[in-house]
C-alpha cells in the first residue's frame, strides 16, 4: 500500500501515533496542526485521503469539510473525521458536513488502518 | 540696623508658622479629623481675606484724605452676609451641588456650560486682580522700608523685597494649593492659615487702635473731641460716592474671584455661613473701629507730607512703640499674603480650567480615554498658573513703579470684577436669562470699564493719549472717557460704575430677552434657579454610545484609580448590576460629569465626556422635565421617576440575570461534549501508544523509552484533570475543611510565582510585584490561597499576547479588605467574555493552552471560601483579576 | 398648600421673613447720612461715627439673634422648605 495522508489535528502525541501506524504501513504521511489555513493546505498537497480532526485551534473541523466539499477540486476526496465528543449529534454533524468515515476518540490501530485502506479503495 | 534684622527675623518665624499650621491641617484633613477645619469660626475667619493689605493700610490712608467715606467699603459686604437669605445662601448651596471650582466656572456651567464665558470671565478675573497683587506687594516693600528708614539703613533696591515675597507666597500656594486635586476643591491647610493670619491682622490693628486711643488721646471721650478738632471733624461725604461705593464694595464681595473662593467653593455646610451672617459684619465693624482715630492721630503728631497709607506702621514708631510697629507689620504682612495666595489659588484654577485644558485637550492629539494621568497635567497647569500670576503681579508692580497710581487701583479693581454681577444673579434667580445674554452684558461692561476706567487708571498719555482727555477722542466729545454722552461733572469712578453697570445690565436683559437658548442652558438656568427645590433633577446626556469602559478609563485619570473604581461600582450596584461597569445611563452621565468637573471644571468635563459619549443631544424627554414647572407636576414625576428606576433596576436585574442563564445553558449542553473531550483526548494517545507497543515488534529500546512516557504523561494529564474536577466538586459542595495557619502574603506569592514559572514555557513573564506593600500577615488557609495565585500567575503566561508579557501584581488596603491586583498588559478580555470566564471549561480564549478551563472557576469557590472574592477588573489596560480578602484575617506585618 | 399652616411653621416664616427684612433695614439706616450732606447744619464726624457703629452693632446682634431662633425653631418644629 502507498498513497498520500494528509492529517490536519492539534495534539502532538495523537499525531505522533497516527502517523507511526501508517508510515509503517507504507502511506505518506503530511501533518497540519492548525485550522485556519487547513483547506489551502489541503488543495496544495492534494493528498489521497484527507484525516481530520473536529476540535482544531481557529477554525472547525466541520467548517473546513464544508469548504471543501463545496470546492469541485475536493469534492469527492476521502475524508476520514475524528472527533472526541462521541456524542450522536457529532456524528450527524459530520455526516452532514460530507464525511466519508467518522471515528470516535479513542480508537483501535487497526481501526485506522482498515478506515484509511477502506477509503482508498473505494477512490 | 537692629530693628530691621529683628524684623526680618519676626517675619521669617512667622511664616514658618504658617507654614506648620497648613501642614498640620493638611495632615489632619487626610486622616480625616477634618472637624476643627470644618468649624464655622474658621470659616467666617477666612472670609477675612477681604481686609487685604489695601484697607489694612490704605483704609486709614482713606480716611485721611477723604474722611469716613473707607466705611461704604466695610459696610456693603456687612449687608449682603446679613442679608445671607437673600442671595448668598443659594449662591453656596449652588456652588455645592454643582461641585463649582471658581466664579468662571460658575458663569460658564450656568450659562450652558460655555467655555467661551469661562474664557471671559477669567481674563477678566486676571486682568482685575494682577494690579490688586502688585498692590499687595507693594504695601510689603513700603512697610519694609519704613523700618530701614527708622534704622537709617538704605535698601539699595526696592524690588528685591517684592520678588521674594512674591517668590515666597507661590511657593506656599503651590504646596498647600495644589497639593491634590481634591475633587471638593478645598484647600484645609490654606484656609486654616488665613484664619490664623486673619486674627493675627484684627490683633495688630485693635493693638494699634487701643494704643492710639487710650495711650495718646485719653480714652473714649478724649479721642472723640480730637477727632471733632481736627480736619475730619464734620461729615463732608459725597452723597453719590456714599451709595456708589457701598454698592460697588457689595458686588465685588460676591465677585471677586478670592472672595468667591473662600465664599462659595470652600464652604462645606450652611452651619458655616449662618455663622458668618452675624460674625463675620462683627469682624468688619471691629477691623474699621479704630480707623479714624489713628487717621487723626497720624496727622496730628506726624510731620505734614507724611504719607498717611503708613500711619498704623508710623504712628506707633514715633511713639518709640517698637513692639507695637512689629505687631502691625505682621497685621499689614498678613493682610498682603492671605490675599494673594487665595487669589492665586483662585486665579490658577480659572485659568488652568478654562484656558490651559481646553487647548491641551484640543492640542494633544489624544482622545480623553487614552491611558496616562490627566491630574498630573491639571496640577502642573495649575502650578504653572499660579507661578505666572504671581510673576504678573511682580512685573505690573515694577513697572508701575510702585507709585501712587497703584493705590487708586483697589477701587478700580472692584469696578472690573463687578461687571459679573448682572450675569451671576440673573444665573441664579432668573430662568430666562441667556448665554447670549450673559456675553453681551460682560462685553458690554467689560469695555465701559476698560475704556471709562481702567485704561485711564494708568494716567492720561500712557495708554490712551491725551487729548482723549481734553475732548474726546477725534474730538468727539460724546465719548470723551470721564464724560459718556455728553453727561459731565460726575465723578469719574462713580462715572465708570454707573454706565459700565447699566449698560451691563441692559445689555444682559436685552441680549437674553432676543435671544433662545439652548436645551443645554435651559437645563442647567433650571437646576441653578431651583436649587433648593429639586436638586439635581435635570439632565445633560442622552443615553448614546457610551462605553462604559472607555468612561472608567477616562475617570481614573482624573479622579484617581480607586475612587474611580468605588464611584462605578456604587454606581452599578444602584442599577442592580454586578461588577464594575454601569449601563451609562444619562443619571449616571450626569453624576459623573459633575464628579468630574469638581476636578476639572465643568465646561471641560463636559467635552470630555463629549468626546467619549459622542452626541450632547438633550432629549425631548429631558425637555419635558424643563417643562414641569408647577410645584405639583414636579412632585409627582419625581414620584414617577423613583417608581420607573425602581423598574428599570429589576429589569436590569432581570435582564443581566435572564444573558447570564442563556449564556450558562448553553454552557451546560457543551459541558457533556467538555468533559467528553478532555478525557478522550489523552486516552486516545494512551490507547494508541499502548497498541504500538504491544504489537509493533522490532521497536528501539529509544522508541519504546520515548513511546511508554508519553503513555505515562497523557496518564498524569488524565489525573490532573480528575483531580480538578474533584477539587471543583468539593469546593461546590461546601465538603472542604480550611487549613488556617499564618503566613505573610509575601510568603504566598514568592511560592506560587516560583510553582508556576516552574511549569511555564512561553516568552518568560515579567513579574512586577512591591514587597513592602506585601508584608502584610495573613491567616487563611495559604495552601488553597497561593493555589488561586499560581492560576492567575499562569494565566497571564498563557494568555498575555504582548510582545514582551509583564505581569504587575498590586496591593492595598482599604478599610475592610486587603486587595490583590494582577494585572498584565496583554489585549484583555472582551467585555461579553468576562462575566463567563469564572464558569468552568470556559477558557479566556479559543486558543488550547494545556488546561481544561477549570482554572478561574476554582479560584472563585477557594477566595469565596476564604471570605473573599474574585473578580475581573475592566478598563487596567490588560486582563486584570482583582483578589478581595477581608481584612479580619490579616494583620499588618 | 393649606392655606393655615401649623403655628410653629407660622412663626418660622415670620422669622424668615424678618431675617430677609434685615438688610433693607440695614441700608435705610445707613442711608440717613445723605441727609446730613445739607449745608445748614454740619453733623460733627464723631456723632456720625457713633450712629454708624451703633447701627451696625445693632445690625450684627439682630442678625445673631434671628439666626439663633431659627436654628432653634427649625430643631423643635417641622422641616419646611422657605
Amino acid at each position: 500500500m502507498s498513497g498520500q495522508v494528509l492529517l490536519i489535528e492539534d495534539e502532538p502525541n495523537i499525531i505522533e501515533a497516527i502517523k507511526f501506524i501508517l508510515s509503517r504501513e507504507g502511506w505518506h504521511v503530511h501533518t497540519h496542526s492548525n485550522g485556519v489555513d487547513a483547506a489551502d493546505v489541503v488543495r496544495s498537497r492534494a493528498p489521497d485521503v484527507l484525516i481530520l480532526d473536529v476540535m482544531l485551534p481557529g477554525r472547525s473541523g466541520y467548517d473546513i469539510l464544508r469548504e471543501l466539499r463545496d470546492d469541485p477540486a475536493t469534492a469527492a476526496l476521502p475524508v476520514l473525521m475524528l472527533t472526541a465528543r462521541g456524542q450522536s449529534k457529532d456524528r450527524e454533524m459530520a455526516e452532514r458536513a460530507g464525511a466519508s468515515r467518522f471515528m470516535t476518540k479513542p480508537f483501535s490501530n487497526a481501526e485506522v488502518l482498515d478506515a484509511v485502506r477502506a477509503l482508498t479503495s473505494v477512490a | 540696623m537692629t530693628t530691621i534684622n529683628a524684623l526680618a527675623a519676626i517675619s521669617v518665624a512667622y511664616v514658618l508658622l504658617l507654614f506648620a499650621v497648613a501642614f498640620f491641617a493638611e495632615r489632619a484633613a487626610q486622616r480625616g479629623n477634618a472637624g476643627i477645619l470644618r468649624a464655622p469660626i474658621i470659616y467666617t475667619l477666612s472670609l477675612s481675606i477681604y481686609c487685604t493689605a489695601w484697607t489694612f493700610y490704605g483704609a486709614v490712608g482713606s480716611a485721611a484724605r477723604n474722611g469716613l467715606e473707607y466705611m461704604t467699603i466695610y459696610l456693603g459686604p456687612s449687608l449682603v452676609l446679613i442679608g445671607w437669605w437673600w442671595g448668598l445662601r443659594k449662591l453656596v448651596r449652588i456652588g455645592r451641588s454643582q461641585r463649582i471650582t471658581s466664579i468662571a466656572d460658575l458663569i460658564s456651567s450656568r450659562y450652558g456650560k460655555s467655555n467661551l464665558l469661562g474664557v471671559g470671565v477669567t481674563l477678566l478675573a486676571v486682568v482685575g486682580t494682577t494690579p490688586y497683587i502688585a498692590l499687595q506687594l507693594q504695601s510689603v516693600t513700603l512697610s519694609v522700608e519704613v523700618f530701614a528708614q527708622a534704622d537709617a539703613v538704605n535698601l539699595h533696591n526696592k524690588q528685591f523685597t517684592a520678588f521674594w515675597v512674591a517668590v515666597g507666597l507661590s511657593a506656599f500656594t503651590v504646596i498647600f494649593g495644589t497639593r491634590n486635586l481634591d475633587t471638593n476643591e478645598r484647600h484645609h491647610g490654606v484656609v486654616m492659615a488665613i484664619a490664623l493670619e486673619a486674627i493675627v491682622k484684627l490683633a495688630a490693628l485693635l493693638a494699634v487702635g487701643t494704643f492710639v486711643v487710650w495711650g495718646m488721646s485719653g480714652g473714649i471721650s478724649g479721642t472723640l473731641e480730637r477727632i471733632d478738632q481736627s480736619s475730619l471733624g464734620l461729615w463732608e461725604v459725597q452723597g453719590g460716592r456714599w451709595v456708589g461705593l457701598m454698592m460697588l464694595s457689595s458686588a465685588a464681595f460676591l465677585c471677586l474671584p478670592r472672595m468667591f473662593q473662600v465664599l462659595v467653593v470652600e464652604n462645606d455646610n450652611d452651619p458655616q455661613l449662618r455663622m458668618a451672617a452675624w460674625a463675620f459684619p462683627l469682624y468688619l465693624m471691629l477691623m474699621s473701629l479704630f480707623i479714624v482715630p489713628i487717621a487723626v492721630v497720624g496727622l496730628d503728631v506726624l510731620p505734614a507730607g507724611s504719607n498717611p497709607d503708613l500711619f498704623v506702621l508710623t504712628v506707633p514708631l514715633s511713639q518709640g512703640q517698637n513692639g507695637l510697629a512689629v505687631l502691625s507689620f505682621l497685621g499689614g504682612f498678613s493682610s498682603a499674603t492671605s490675599m494673594v495666595i487665595v487669589a492665586a489659588i483662585a486665579l490658577s484654577t480659572m485659568v488652568s480650567n478654562h484656558i490651559v485644558m481646553p487647548i491641551w485637550l484640543r492640542f494633544s492629539a489624544t482622545t480623553a480615554s487614552v491611558s496616562g494621568d490627566v491630574r498630573q497635567v491639571v496640577l502642573l497647569s495649575r502650578r504653572l498658573s499660579i507661578a505666572g500670576v504671581l510673576l504678573l503681579g511682580y512685573l505690573y508692580y515694577a513697572m508701575s513703579g510702585g507709585g501712587e497710581a497703584l493705590a487708586t487701583i483697589g477701587l478700580v479693581s472692584f469696578t472690573g470684577v463687578a461687571q459679573v454681577l448682572p450675569a451671576l444673579l440673573g444665573g441664579i434667580f432668573w430662568r430666562g436669562a441667556t448665554r447670549t445674554g450673559a456675553l453681551a452684558g460682560l462685553t458690554a461692561g467689560f469695555g465701559i470699564w476698560l475704556y471709562t476706567l481702567y485704561l485711564p487708571s494708568f494716567g492720561p498719555g500712557v495708554v490712551l493719549p491725551e487729548s482723549f482727555f481734553v475732548d474726546g477722542p477725534l474730538g468727539v466729545s460724546w465719548l470723551h472717557p470721564h464724560a459718556l454722552f455728553g453727561i459731565e461733572g460726575l465723578d469719574p469712578l462713580l462715572h465708570a460704575v454707573l454706565w459700565s453697570l447699566s449698560l451691563n445690565t441692559v445689555a444682559f436683559f436685552a441680549a437674553s430677552l432676543m435671544s433662545f437658548p439652548s436645551p443645554l442652558e435651559r437645563l442647567q438656568g433650571a437646576q441653578f434657579v431651583n436649587v433648593q427645590q429639586a436638586p439635581g433633577s435635570a439632565r445633560g446626556w442622552s443615553q448614546g454610545a457610551a462605553q462604559a469602559e472607555d468612561l472608567m478609563v477616562m475617570s481614573q485619570r482624573i479622579l484617581g484609580a480607586t475612587e474611580a473604581q468605588a464611584l462605578f461600582q456604587r454606581a452599578a450596584q444602584d442599577q442592580g448590576l454586578a461588577g464594575y461597569l454601569p449601563e451609562p445611563t444619562p443619571a449616571f452621565l450626569q453624576v459623573l460629569e459633575r464628579e468630574l468637573s469638581g476636578s476639572v471644571g465643568a465646561a471641560t468635563a463636559h467635552a470630555m465626556l463629549g468626546q467619549i459619549v459622542g452626541g450632547m443631544a438633550v432629549s425631548v424627554e429631558d425637555l419635558m422635565a424643563v417643562a414641569d414647572e408647577t410645584a405639583q407636576m414636579m412632585e409627582y414625576s419625581a414620584r414617577l421617576e423613583e417608581q420607573s428606576a425602581e423598574l428599570s433596576r429589576t429589569a436590569a436585574q432581570l435582564r443581566a440575570a435572564n444573558d447570564k442563564l442563556t449564556r450558562l445553558s448553553v454552557q451546560k449542553d457543551a459541558f457533556l461534549s467538555q468533559i467528553s473531550h478532555e478525557l478522550r483526548t489523552p486516552m486516545t494517545s494512551i490507547r494508541a501508544f499502548s497498541e504500538i507497543l504491544r504489537d509493533t515488534d522490532g521497536l528501539t529500546g529509544e522508541e519504546r523509552n520515548k513511546y511508554s512516557s508519553i503513555i505515562h504523561d497523557e496518564a498524569i494529564r488524565l489525573t490532573r484533570l480528575l483531580d480538578d474536577l474533584l477539587d471543583l466538586s468539593v469546593l461546590e459542595n461546601g465538603q472542604v475543611s480550611l487549613n488556617i495557619v499564618q503566613g505573610t502574603l509575601r510568603e504566598v506569592l514568592d511560592r506560587a510565582q516560583a510553582a508556576a514559572s516552574a511549569n511555564e514555557n512561553g516568552p518568560a513573564l515579567d513579574i512586577q510585584r512591591d514587597l513592602t506593600r506585601e508584608s502584610v500577615v495573613l491567616f487563611t488557609d495559604t495552601e488553597r490561597l497561593s493555589q488561586v495565585f499560581i492560576n492567575l500567575i499562569s494565566n497571564a503566561g498563557k494568555y498575555c499576547d504582548a510582545a514582551q508579557p509583564r505581569l504587575e501584581i498590586r496591593v492595598q488596603k482599604t478599610d475592610k479588605d486587603l486587595l490583590v491586583d494582577f494585572i498584565d498588559n496583554g489585549s484583555g478580555v472582551a467585555p461579553d467574555a468576562q462575566d463567563v470566564i469564572f464558569e468552568k471549561f470556559s477558557r479566556v480564549s479559543d486558543q488550547k493552552a494545556g488546561g481544561a478551563g477549570l482554572g478561574l472557576a476554582i479560584c472563585r469557590q477557594i477566595t469565596a471560601r476564604l471570605g473573599g472574592e474574585i473578580s475581573y477588573l475592566p478598563g487596567q489596560g490588560g486582563a486584570a483579576f482583582r483578589v478581595q480578602l477581608p481584612l479580619s484575617m490579616t494583620r499588618a506585618a | 398648600m393649606p392655606l393655615f399652616v401649623e403655628r410653629q411653621t407660622y412663626r418660622r416664616r415670620r422669622l424668615v421673613d424678618a431675617a430677609r427684612a434685615l438688610p433693607v433695614l440695614g441700608l435705610m439706616l445707613w442711608w440717613v447720612p445723605l441727609l446730613w450732606s445739607l449745608p445748614e447744619e454740619p453733623m460733627p464726624a464723631s456723632t456720625a461715627l457713633i450712629y454708624i457703629f451703633l447701627v451696625w452693632a445693632g445690625l450684627v446682634a439682630a442678625a445673631g439673634l434671628l439666626i439663633y431662633a431659627l436654628q432653634a425653631k427649625r430643631n423643635r418644629g417641622p422641616e419646611d422648605a422657605p
